[in-house]
């Protein structure tokens, strides 16, 4: 984008920022599904990894959970929570715009630093925690700046009350800051060297980085969307959030609970029973604040449900609301532990993740960006309804396609690792659970090419709109209305 | 009356923050700390001790590669998974692991105890060419680590460093560590004090190429130790030896 669409509207808020958190919310949405589809083309393909040191499985995947997880998932929390924040305070952001600058590109050079190792073989191995200690360092500053901006402008907030996405956006930046530092405690062999060993080792170091693991879905992936949800929903909508008491107990519910329930990941292995026992029923508990949170959400279209048939943004919104309390009431379950032994390390858990993250949080946030980027850049409106719509149903078929032969393949392999034959001995060969996984992840990597085509759709259409183009195109619904 | 409360901190962005702080430290603190206070945590077992020179850089090249994002280590208490890869896991086992490398799934086979059940020149074989000994095999293939070779020079900073986490390695380890990562690899090599230091060490040419130190050398070397350091042929859980008392 040029310099020229990057000037500040008159407006009395910072809305620079939010457009610059924007624009790389798309561009590294666009780089995590494609990263996406060239490691699952790999797993039924693996001619994929192209003979390449830096192009291996190992060294991709975590590209593509970081480049979901912080850069698409991150910026678009930046990006909505900056601009959330200053309207529902009125107030412009704490600590001037230079600071806000500082954390944009801030933020997109800890991206860079940490891809750029994943590729180059520099990893601390611990999932979605993968960056080395110099790059958490500079993670830590600029999350701490982060809290000062958030927090400053809260504090500076011309209304009496601090609106109920601001709890949830605080909760998700306070939080994550506490995690990542915990998790990250590391010892670097030299000052010059990008290699640190990690402070716990064994079945303390297991605990901590799922404590951290399952937080950053609790906090960084639930909290923070939550907060997208509680302002755009009913923005959308045009009709006030279903009931304040709700979001007052399964708020403070879910932040309590969720903290809980890292041993889940754990299930069976050398860590204590009691810790699982604890993982465990605190999992099961966490499907009520999680369904709070979903049936606020359903609720407040109470008497707007007819937008639905009409308004593909607001059923980007509503659809990852559904698809949250799915994959709420999925979680529990396979927190379980006797559900656990058959779905742990199986994919399952990958279905179960990709429901979460392409159902809940990508779809909030591409409702989320549908409603900002006319806003942002002062035009009437979107380019073309009729691509969100394309957009929709891309993705949605494409997730469908994801998760249910994940679903499959996953039961499957359980089930084959644990099958006797007539004489007790073992079924199947490990290798032979493999090759039966192979039809699922050739499905699984078309479904990702199609999520992924909707994704360019959405940033065609809104580099049309930031432009200021309008599509001239028969309204959604219109037929209907002309024949009734 | 909680109500009033709720208007309290929502009113007051200090107080939602400390009150956010105080909610989340709970669960965590009562999950972690005892870990760490709780001595049967991590079982008295005979035989764990900290990675060799070669073995330790081979287990920084398993990290750097990723394996751990399709490999276990931690092999679950059931019939099959005993059946198909051994004894289930213990935590003393990966007591000197920093950081662990337990992993969430399985897309390969779990590597807990897959020392000793292939050979070198199988895994060498299979790492520069997965579908040459497994057909069906998805593995990404690694030729690339017989083609860097190691450098000696800093691996008794690496020793250093993990000293300062707690891992017992001896000034003598420190001392000898480049010589000792050598030696490991190296065919006829005198390796009386690697051994006496690290017991069970695989020794040896790994890579099938003796004239070169490579990281095939070391990744092998470590694959080879895994999950043979306890003998559990004389291994008795904590609580089958209290039933005998």
């Amino acid at each position: 984008m040029s310099d020229t669409t990057l000037t500040a509207a008159v407006s009395p808020y910072n809305e620079r920022v939010v457009r610059q958190f924007t624009i790389a919310t798309l561009f590294w949405g666009i780089v995590a599904f494609l990263v996406g589809v060239v490691i699952a083309s790999q797993l039924a393909f693996p001619i994929f990894n192209f003979g390449l040191e830096w192009t291996t499985f190992g060294r991709l995947r975590p590209v593509h959970t970081s480049a979901a997880i912080f850069a698409f998932g991150g910026n678009a929390l930046f990006a909505t929570s900056l601009y959330v924040v200053q309207r529902t305070c009125r107030a412009r952001l704490f600590g001037g715009d230079g600071l806000a600058e500082f954390l944009f590109w801030g933020y997109q050079l800890f991206i860079v630093l940490a891809a750029s190792g994943y590729v180059l073989g520099i990893t601390e191995g611990r999932e979605y925690a993968e960056p080395e200690w110099y790059v958490d360092l500079w993670l830590t500053v600029v999350w701490v700046v982060y809290l000062l901006v958030f927090l400053g402008t809260l504090m500076k907030r011309k209304e009496p009350h601090i609106y109920v996405a601001n709890w949830f956006y605080l909760a998700f930046i306070v939080t994550v800051a506490v995690l990542h530092i915990g998790n990250n405690l590391s010892v670097p062999v030299s000052l010059l060297g990008t290699k640190s060993y990690s402070v716990f080792s064994g079945v303390q170091d297991a605990m901590l980085q799922w404590w951290y693991g399952h937080n950053a879905v609790g906090f960084f992936l639930t909290a923070g969307f939550l907060g997208i949800m509680y302002y755009f929903v009913p923005k959308q909508a045009n009709r006030p959030v279903y009931s304040y008491r709700l979001s007052v107990v399964h708020f403070w519910s879910l932040i309590f609970l969720y903290i809980w329930a890292g041993p889940h990941h754990l299930h069976y292995t050398a860590l204590p029973d009691w810790t699982q026992t604890l993982g465990m029923t605190f999992s099961v508990m966490l499907w009520m604040p999680s369904w709070g949170g979903m049936i606020n959400g359903l609720m407040t279209l109470s008497g707007a449900w007819d937008k639905l048939r009409t308004d593909p943004v607001l059923r980007f919104l509503v659809t990852s609301v559904g698809f949250y309390g799915m994959s709420t009431f999925e979680g529990p379950v396979m927190s379980i532990r006797s559900v656990n032994s058959l779905s742990h390390y199986t994919d399952w858990t990958i279905g179960h993740v990709h429901s979460g993250a392409l159902g809940w949080v990508a779809f909030v946030s591409f409702g989320a960006i549908y409603y900002l980027v006319p806003k942002l850049w002062n035009v009437a409106r979107v380019y073309s309804i009729r691509l969100i719509e394309w957009h929709f149903w891309l993705a949605t078929i494409g997730i469908v396609l994801y998760i249910t032969p994940m679903w499959i393949s996953g039961i499957m392999q359980g089930l084959m690792w644990r099958a006797y034959d007539d004489l007790g001995f073992l079924q199947f060969s490990f290798v032979e659970t493999v090759a039966a996984m192979h039809p699922y992840y050739v499905v699984r990597a078309l479904a990702g090419v199609l999520f992924l085509s909707g994704a360019i759709v959405m940033v065609y259409n809104m580099w049309r709109t930031a432009r200021g183009d309008v599509r001239t195109e028969t309204k959604l619904g219109a037929a209907v209305t002309a024949t009734a | 009356m909680a109500f009033i409360r709720q208007e309290k901190f929502e009113t007051n962005s200090i107080l939602l923050l400390l009150g956010i702080i105080v909610t989340v430290a709970i669960g965590g603190l009562v999950e972690i700390v005892p870990l760490f206070t709780i001595g049967e945590t991590i079982e008295k077992v005979e035989g764990v001790r900290p990675y060799s020179p070669l073995e330790l850089v081979g287990r920084n090249i398993y990290i750097r590669e990723g394996c751990y994002l399709c490999h276990s280590q931690q092999i679950r208490p059931f019939r099959d998974e005993v059946e198909r890869y051994g004894h289930y896991s213990l935590a003393a086992e990966s007591m000197f692991d920093h950081p662990f490398q337990w992993g969430s799934k399985r897309t390969g086979p779990d590597l807990a105890r897959v020392g000793g059940k292939y050979s070198n020149d199988w895994h060498v074989a299979h790492l520069i060419d997965p579908r040459s000994v497994v057909p069906e095999s998805i593995m990404p293939p690694y030729a690339h680590l017989m083609e860097h070779q190691l450098d000696p020079t800093d691996i008794a900073e690496h020793l250093k460093t993990l000293k300062i986490v707690g891992v017992p390695y001896t000034q003598e380890e420190i001392d000898n560590a480049a010589a000792d990562l050598a030696a490991q690899a190296t065919p006829d090599a005198d390796t009386d004090g690697l051994l006496a230091r690290y017991p069970k060490a695989a020794t040896g040419d790994f890579d099938g190429d003796p004239a070169k130190l490579t990281e095939m050398d070391a990744l092998v070397a470590y694959l080879q130790v895994l999950g043979r350091m306890v003998d559990f042929t004389t291994y008795r859980p904590d609580y089958a030896k209290g039933d005998a008392q």
